[in-house]
């Protein structure tokens, strides 16, 4: 018998992504911005599927966004995810255009609501850097 | 004049093996089973075929085998034309439009589609079945973020969809269990049905949450099991034991997902533009349907979908479907058969195979009184491939 807490399966840096994660450690959210078109992306391939040339670079994004949509978990899918349930995933619009997938931190599931203004929280499991969000704190 | 293709092919066979929990064989079993059958259906001969289309479901995806070597295990020689096709969802319709084109190309003559699956394990649930779908080794990168954050499978994905309608136009719970409870109502008429109990409304609000906006009774069945169907030239369809079902109008439509803002595939889908087409090649207008066979993966999509095809408008869908329009006796009967929500789950094969069955008038206690235009349509990923056929019991 395997007597370990299963962990939860959190993504890992590739060869393309190392930077994106690196800043993520230190709490910066990178963006990519294509040295053809000036699009500003999370690349996912080398090339840019805009103007399909090469090259990019990165740079560092508000952290900022509205959650674009999003749906609450309860069927248990992972072992490692079954205290959490029911736990939310949202899809993040950030301010600069890219949209990515995340957790919301700091908001009961009730309250979220689409168009809801967030920000980035970098969080760790076990090693790895993961990017969440929270409601932006009215100033 | 009309299109060249309309009503150039029509569908001559139709093989459905049983569905559901049944176990001890591959898909590539089912897949023989149901060529078989549609052989059988059909009255043509192994010999007279000389075109397979091939549609492997999830299992495809986890090396359970079903592919080009379906030639062999049916012991089909000197075909013209053979492949081994995938555009999710979208596939069973585009293996008829692909048939279609052959048969007007002078490429082949008799043309099997057929697709199948296998998922079910024995003891083994739907989730198991297909929640972790091709997920064996670790995530990475940007796109492994999904699943980083616990996102599992296309339940959360439609889930995510469906709150995106309801967040943008007001969509209600009620208006997304109005589906699963017209499509239940169609299934206690459908023998093939595997969900036979009557549902209301208060049901579907009391099964559980999957991924909410989703209950369990807004998401389709697992099936094992397959469907073929074989597509033959107009002209010799007349003179074939079964009623022909022409083929009247195909289109497609893959709208793209660049994943930021001012993409909304959730929301406005492919068939925008393979209604388009489709329709424009049939000659009719979504006012000339009598009858929808729907991909319905989850309520949302029925819902949706009926949108797209210009049914109602843009963000109308669920004051559409909520007076149970699509239900029996109502004025646009849709997944009479119970659809992927409570008859079976062969991804495109579920819609085509009852939209054939309606052309035919062979639905029994469900066959509609007017089928003289039946859309069928196929929707695949997430919301990212779809296809359409206009289907007539008409040549012309």
């Amino acid at each position: 018998m395997n007597d370990e807490a299963p962990t939860k399966p959190v993504s890992a840096a590739d060869e393309l992504t190392e930077p994106f994660f690196a800043a993520g450690a230190e709490g910066r959210l990178l963006l990519a911005r294509c040295s053809s078109c000036a699009e500003l992306r999370l690349p996912i391939a080398p090339n840019c599927p805009s103007c399909l040339g090469g090259g990019y670079e990165w740079e560092e994004a508000s952290g900022r966004g509205t959650v674009y949509t999003f749906a609450v978990m309860h069927q248990r899918y992972h072992p490692a995810w079954e205290p959490d349930l029911p736990y939310n995933i949202a899809v993040i619009e950030l301010d600069e255009g890219p949209r990515l997938p995340a957790n919301l931190i700091g908001v009961d599931n009730a309250d979220i609501t689409v168009g809801l203004p967030v920000e980035v929280v970098w969080e760790r499991e076990g090693d790895a850097p993961v990017p969440r969000f929270q409601p932006v704190r009215a100033v | 004049m009309g299109h060249r293709l309309r009503g150039a092919a029509a569908i001559t066979g139709l093989g459905i093996t049983p569905m559901g929990r049944i176990y001890g064989k591959s898909s590539t079993d089912f897949a023989v089973d149901a060529v078989r059958l549609a052989l059988a259906d059909s009255g043509l001969a192994k010999s007279d075929i000389d075109g397979l289309l091939i549609n492997a479901g999830i299992t495809g995806f986890q090396g359970d085998g079903l592919g080009l070597g379906l030639q062999n295990a049916l012991g089909l020689s000197d075909l013209r034309l053979l492949n081994h096709m995938n555009a999710a969802g979208s596939t069973a319709a585009q293996m008829v439009h692909y048939a279609t084109m052959a048969i007007d190309a002078g490429m082949a003559t008799h043309v099997v589609c057929v697709f199948a699956d296998a998922p079910l394990r024995e003891g083994g649930s739907a989730a198991a079945a297909y929640g972790n779908a091709g997920r064996r080794s670790g995530p990475q990168g940007i796109q492994g973020l999904s699943a980083g954050a616990g996102h599992f499978g296309a339940n959360t994905a439609y889930a995510l969809a469906a709150r995106r309608h309801m967040a943008l136009y007001g969509t209600t719970q009620d208006q997304l269990g109005a589906v699963a409870v017209a499509e239940r109502a169609w299934a206690t008429k459908n023998p093939m049905a595997k969900m036979q109990d009557p549902l209301t409304l208060e049901d579907y609000h009391a099964s559980r949450w999957i991924v909410e906006p989703l209950h369990l009774l807004d998401c389709c069945l697992v099936s094992n099991g397959a469907v073929a169907v074989i597509v033959s030239p107009a002209d010799r369809a007349a003179g074939m034991p079964q009623p022909p079902v022409y083929v009247w109008g195909m289109g497609q439509g893959h709208p793209g997902d660049t994943r930021r803002a001012g993409d909304s595939p959730e929301t406005e889908t492919g068939a925008r533009f393979a209604a388009k087409t489709a329709f424009g090649m049939a000659g009719v207008g979504p006012e000339d349907v009598d009858v929808c066979e729907l991909y319905d993966c989850y309520t949302y999509t029925v819902l949706v979908t009926l949108e797209d095809y210009g049914f109602c408008k843009k963000g109308e869908g669920g004051a559409f479907v909520e007076d149970g329009k699509l239900g029996p006796g109502g004025s646009l009967p849709t997944n009479t058969g119970g659809g992927q929500l409570s008859s079976y789950y062969m991804w495109g094969m579920t819609p085509l195979s009852e939209a054939i069955i309606q052309g035919r008038s062979q639905g029994g206690d469900r066959q509609v009184e007017e089928n003289d235009v039946i859309l069928s349509t196929g929707n695949g990923g997430a919301l990212n491939y779809h296809a359409a056929l206009v289907l007539s019991p008409h040549a012309s």
